[in-house]
């Protein structure tokens, strides 16, 4: 039973109405978690810019407040202020919804993330389930928006989006499930529980397979083709100004904070973790993840549309059918032989076979460059 | 059952962030193919070849700088050129290595904005942008210790240079080039094994060597297509046959190899700096010539190899102190032309990276 739980048994307790032993700890659970879901997207936001700006040899923001702290306050301000332009052809329902559906989506997400052990909001028993469903969504507000905004950049950003998202969602599902043969759950508490060893040195081809598609889904670079700045001008987005446009970003931000929670959730032991409190280590590993997408950014030029879709359907996708295989083969093994509390040979059985089966995947399966089309 | 489809007309520019200025492609696509492509040119014209005919030979040194505003120093030297053949106007040695040191420093400043922009229009988070800025600010520098001014110049004058050069400059070039070399590794190690930059640039956007030519495409453009055609080397200007360098060329024309051939060229303007600076003679920085020159009747055409293409100008003189006509062979301009043949069949992104790779400045397009 999580904290929420146990406040709703202490209402009860102490003879609180019914509805208000209900309604109390709900929206306790829906404050806590806009918090800090608006807590780490300001870190993000101050990791990405600050990162960024070292990788790129300069400062980066670093007037608003200490070392630039108070910069993502200062630019919220300001686009809260300007003035909100919705185009005269617009699809007004559709346009305006865009941005709400696709910040909820990441709030949602994170009702089934435990923070530390009963430090959750609710604990599905179909956790993963739930999480690659409502992330989903965010196809749909990318598509509401492009849709809706009537713009040709916003369109074909829209087409993109809505193929992209489709196409990722097939391998990092796969990827998946190979942590959940592992961890014989789809509840978030059970597979960190499971975790003896981090899943990401058991599934390193998962891991890697989940990343490359998490970072397409996320819309970061190199896969960032649906607000490719230097084609689409800024792609979905591109009709969107003042608190909508803020919404965008914080909904993007928040999918990222979102991300990186799950990852760390199902690969990166969640808060497992020696002297630190658990809680401490469920950040220190989101920042981390935080960090290596921002070294991603600034190295990595961007993918073009067939290339990425050739990457997800020509190679993640049978890299992850055949990871599922070898996965579902050792767990076969391991109710056999017993190696429940000791995965190690497992450890160095599944890197080798990651890096193997890279290195012939990449030679037979996926060929770039090119690609011009007869017209 | 086939559903009905219809090319889609997207008009790219003049406010599109990638078209470097206010440039326009008028893009027929389907989906996200190009299937036709308009290029049009016009949203930066001032008029510099008319205002020319207004103004004295000296005054016209300044609207020159506002061709190519990457490459100001070029424009200046291939104007002045022209008015030396003019007035058959004898240039000093010293003038001659100081324009050749300027000229090359510009070309490496030219193209590192090539390659940097190149990086952008890849999608890369201006890294390799603000990398090269960081070497392009210094060669900023070194313009403003010559001549006060960091983006038009205004150095050269007719018959030599503006002033001569301060003592802290040529120790400062020193420095650069013998570091610049490790700079250029640098951007490589970022850029040329890079798997995604590969993969978007190798046999994308090709010019055919036959086309190229008859297209009159110049410069780096030219060579990527593996024509051996450099300014400096087949018809020198100015003293370039006293200098030992390459000319880079290119064998498959696609972007990638427009991409190597200017990051060969800023090491070949590595080596010919190197050379300029050893021998550089001292004297004169500039020659006697009256302030109101009057060149007698006639015409003279001078081109010069400018970071972008062959750069010429075409002067006509009725004997007053002002040019009868001065038109402008701008590279630039020439290079677009081929524009269609290079993205009709390629994705809307790939637009974008042929249209950087040939590397134009609206402001010589347009004039």
């Amino acid at each position: 039973m999580g904290i929420l739980g146990h406040f709703q048994k202490w209402l009860v307790e102490h003879s609180v109405p019914d509805w208000a032993s209900y309604v109390v700890p709900a929206l306790t659970g829906i404050i806590i978690a806009l918090l800090f879901l608006f807590l780490m997207i300001i870190v993000f936001i101050y990791l990405e810019r600050r990162g960024l700006g070292r990788f790129q040899i300069r400062p980066g923001p670093n007037r608003a407040g200490p070392w630039g702290v108070l910069q993502a306050f200062a630019d919220f301000i300001k686009i809260v202020t300007k003035e909100d332009i919705v185009p005269y052809a617009a699809d007004k329902p559709v346009h305006f919804l865009a941005p709400v559906v696709s910040f909820f989506s990441a709030i949602m997400i994170l009702a089934v993330i435990p923070i530390q052990k009963d430090a959750y909001i609710t604990n599905l028993n179909i956790g993963i389930l739930y999480v690659s469903a409502i992330s989903s969504l965010g196809a749909i507000a990318i598509f509401m928006a492009g849709y809706g905004s009537n713009n040709k950049y916003s369109l074909i950003a829209a087409m993109r989006g809505v193929a992209q998202l489709i196409s990722y969602e097939v391998p990092v599902l796969l990827a998946i499930a190979g942590v959940l043969l592992i961890s014989g759950s789809l509840g978030m508490v059970d597979i960190v529980e499971s975790q003896n060893v981090p899943f990401i040195l058991l599934q390193p081809l998962g891991f890697l397979i989940f990343f490359i598609g998490v970072g397409a889904e996320l819309n970061r670079s190199p896969s960032d083709l649906m607000e490719a700045e230097s084609e689409l001008v800024t792609g979905y987005h591109i009709e969107y100004s003042g608190m909508k446009f803020a919404l965008f970003y914080l909904g993007e931000y928040g999918h990222m904070v979102v991300a990186s929670a799950v990852m760390t959730t199902i690969y990166l032991s969640g808060w497992k973790g020696p002297i630190l409190p658990p809680a401490m280590w469920f950040l220190v590993k989101m920042v981390l993840v935080c960090l290596v997408f921002v070294w991603i950014r600034a190295t990595f030029p961007r993918i073009r549309v067939d290339q990425l879709m050739s990457l997800a359907w020509k190679f993640l996708l049978p890299l992850a059918l055949l990871n599922l295989f070898a996965t579902a083969l050792e767990v076969m093994w391991q109710d056999k032989i017993g190696w429940e509390q000791f995965p190690w040979p497992f450890v160095f059985l599944n890197l080798g076979l990651a890096i193997v089966f890279i290195l012939v995947g990449s030679k037979l399966l996926f060929k770039t460059g090119g690609g011009q089309v007869e017209v | 059952m086939v559903l009905k489809s219809e090319p889609m007309l997207i008009s790219m520019g003049p406010h599109h962030p990638s078209t470097h200025g206010v440039f326009r492609m008028r893009l027929v696509l389907d989906g996200e193919v190009i299937v036709d492509v308009e290029p049009m040119v016009g949203y930066l014209h001032r008029g510099i070849e008319k205002l020319a005919e207004t103004r004295t030979y000296t005054q016209v040194i300044p609207l020159t700088d506002r061709l190519d505003y990457l490459g100001s120093m070029t424009n200046n030297w291939a104007y002045v050129i022209a008015v030396e053949k003019l007035a058959s106007i004898k240039v000093p040695e010293r003038a001659e290595y100081l324009r050749v040191i300027i000229g090359e420093l510009m070309r490496i400043s030219s193209h590192l904005m090539a390659t940097g922009f190149l990086g952008n229009e890849l999608g890369c988070t201006f890294t390799p942008l603000l990398y090269m800025f960081r070497e392009r600010e210094k060669i900023m520098d070194f313009f403003e210790m010559v001549c006060g001014q960091r983006l038009t110049y205004n150095y050269m004058r007719i018959g030599g240079m503006s002033q001569d050069i301060p003592e802290e400059f040529l120790p400062a070039v020193k420095k650069f080039v013998a570091e610049m070399p490790h700079y250029i590794d640098e951007y490589e190690q970022l850029l040329s094994e890079n798997e995604i930059l590969l993969a978007r640039t190798k046999g994308v956007g090709i010019l055919p060597r036959n086309l190229a030519i008859s297209s009159s495409v110049t410069g780096p453009v030219l060579r990527a297509s593996g024509v051996q055609w450099d300014l400096r080397k087949s018809d020198p200007y100015s003293i370039y046959d006293r200098f030992e360098f390459d000319i880079p060329t290119g064998t498959v024309s696609d972007v990638y190899d427009r991409y190597l051939v200017r990051i060969q060229e800023m090491r070949q303007s590595i080596r010919i700096l190197e050379q300029a600076i050893k021998q550089l003679p001292a004297g004169e920085a500039r020659s006697k010539v009256p302030l109101l020159l009057r060149p007698p009747v006639g015409e003279a055409y001078a081109h010069i190899e400018s970071p972008k293409g062959e750069l010429g100008f075409y002067l006509v003189s009725d004997g007053s102190i002002a040019p009868y006509r001065c038109r402008i062979r701008a590279p630039s301009f020439t290079n677009i032309t081929a524009l269609k043949d290079m993205l009709v069949g390629w994705k809307i992104a790939d637009a974008v990276v042929i249209f950087g790779s040939i590397d134009i400045v609206l402001g010589e397009v347009d004039r």
